[in-house]
């Protein structure tokens, strides 16, 4: 939906494991149009706007929990990368590999740890 | 002295009433979302006639009228209820009920407004006059103190609210008819796990839940309720595969035509349809995506569907009568909701992310109107004061 599905080789290991600096590495490296780069603002509207159907628009929650960085605080960047991309079984929170690729995933675990939506 | 008074008396009210006298029937209202706003549509001429701004965080957030279709009550996200009074344009009362909502209903005789809450989890219940709660409805799990997430709240005949409640698996119904302060509960313990929305039948008779955690749906025959709940749909998609939900479906009114009633399947790619005689499956029609909307015409002929991320831009027409698609349209990304005018000579829809409402003639498909809004969600007939459960 966002971005062509890159194959999984496409993201270096690496990228998964160093996260949100290895993801903004990427931004500022990658051409722009190739299959795994970022569109940080498409990106920000998405988890808005889409996450935002369950989390609330501010991310304050609603049928899905709070996604405001005071609320993630138990969960490290791999954690969320892991819960974006395979869900959280027996709740709402689906998988969204196959839309959301692995390097948006890290993107949008370090958005929700460090920024948030703006007030 | 007294002349004066009267001339500036008049001139006040000429100030107030500078709007021609006109009815509501044909507006609509439409959220806009990111920005907290709520525009005002006049249909018969296809314009955006007023922006409201200051309603909150409008993520998720819907609209019931006032007895008169003067009102729309603006039920948002963050807990806000707003009136807002559509012949004037003016936010007519305001209140923060509660940390987080879900949506809301108007009583039959229009003096209450029940809010759904996800926190606290439970209803609340405002006089629509002043805004001012009369009744506090905590949706205790068990004896307490944890409280449920509240879905699915419907007005229905006989001054009742129906709500369903996420985490518990519970139906109940807050009776009104007797005390306007204290209402009568009644609770349907086990109707499923995790109902996610409801809708009720026009005629205020049959109230059915969608379940997210498990395939079917409850149905409450609310002629009978001392029959208890009963589980439709039981063997829908035993042993098969769900896919990923990535947007809950809606149970918003209730798309019938004839006997037939077409709901969304959920994770599937598939619009059920239903025999409303003995509400067994009578079909599943394949669509293009997870359904999120699926509403009938007012003439009955056609459903009209909308679809999930990441299929969202677009909208497939089905045959009510052969159960076959026979019209897609791809009008942007990000349909979120569509509303027809009451009758049915056209058919409104928000475009999220092309920032548009646009109208269609649901015979022809023409394009009729395009109306500019910021992230524009749910659409709303004033239309909808007349008619039990929206």
């Amino acid at each position: 939906m966002i971005m062509p599905m890159p194959t999984p080789h496409d993201i270096p290991i690496a990228a998964i494991l160093a996260g949100g600096l290895f993801a903004l590495f990427l931004m500022g490296t990658r051409p722009a149009g190739a299959a795994d780069a970022i569109d940080p603002r498409q990106l920000e509207n998405f988890v808005l706007q889409d996450c935002g159907s369950c989390h609330g628009m501010t991310l304050k929650g609603g049928l899905g929990s709070p996604l405001t960085p005071e609320n993630l605080t138990l969960f490290s960047h791999d954690d969320l990368v892991s819960v974006i991309l395979d869900g959280r079984p027996g709740t709402a929170m689906p998988p969204w590999r196959g839309i959301v690729s692995n390097a948006e995933a890290d993107w949008i675990a370090n958005f929700l740890k460090t920024e948030g939506p703006r007030p | 002295m007294k002349t004066a008074f009267v001339l500036g008396a008049l001139a006040i009210l000429a100030g107030c009433t500078s709007l021609e006298p006109r009815g509501t029937h044909d507006l609509a209202t439409v959220i806009a979302r990111a920005s907290g706003e709520v525009g005002i549509i006049d249909t018969s001429n296809r314009e955006m006639i007023a922006v409201i701004p200051g309603l909150g965080d409008l993520s998720h957030a819907s609209i019931v009228y006032s007895r008169d279709g003067r009102y729309a009550f603006v039920f948002g996200r963050d807990g806000g209820l707003t009136k807002v009074d559509i012949l004037t344009h003016r936010i007519a009362g305001r209140i923060l009920q509660a940390g987080n909502s879900i949506g809301g209903a108007i009583n039959q005789d229009g003096s209450l407004i029940a809010v759904a809450n996800y926190e606290p989890g439970g209803v609340r219940v405002f006089d629509s006059q002043t805004l001012k709660m009369v009744a506090d409805l905590p949706a205790l799990i068990g004896h307490g103190p944890d409280r449920s997430k509240v879905v699915g709240l419907v007005d229905a005949p006989g001054n009742r609210f129906v709500y369903s409640l996420w985490d518990s698996g519970e139906i109940r119904i807050a009776d009104f008819s007797r005390s306007r302060t204290d209402p009568d509960i009644t609770v349907f313990e086990n109707i499923g796990i995790q109902p996610y929305d409801a809708l009720i039948s026009p005629d205020g008779r049959y109230y059915i839940a969608g379940l997210f955690g498990e395939d079917g749906m409850a149905l409450l025959d609310l002629w009978h309720p001392e029959r208890g709940v009963t589980r439709i749909l039981p063997d829908y998609g035993k042993g098969e595969e769900r896919l990923p939900v990535y947007k809950m479906p809606h149970l918003e009114g209730w798309a019938m035509a004839g006997d037939r009633a077409f709901v969304p399947a959920v994770g599937r790619h598939e619009v059920l349809v239903i025999d409303t005689h003995n509400w067994a499956e009578i079909g599943r029609i394949p669509v293009h995506g997870q359904p999120v909307f699926v509403m009938a015409h007012p003439d009955q002929r056609t459903i009209w569907v909308n679809f999930a991320v990441p299929d969202y831009d677009t909208i497939q027409v089905i045959d009510s009568e052969t159960m076959t698609i026979i019209h897609e349209i791809k009008p942007g990304k990000g349909v979120l909701h569509m509303e027809f005018s009451p009758r049915g000579d056209q058919i409104w829809m928000s475009v999220r992310d092309d920032n548009q409402v646009l109208a269609f003639d649901p015979y022809t498909l023409a394009p009729i109107a395009s109306l500019p809004l910021n992230s524009p969600s749910g659409i709303f007939m004033s239309a909808r004061a007349g008619q039990t459960g929206l």
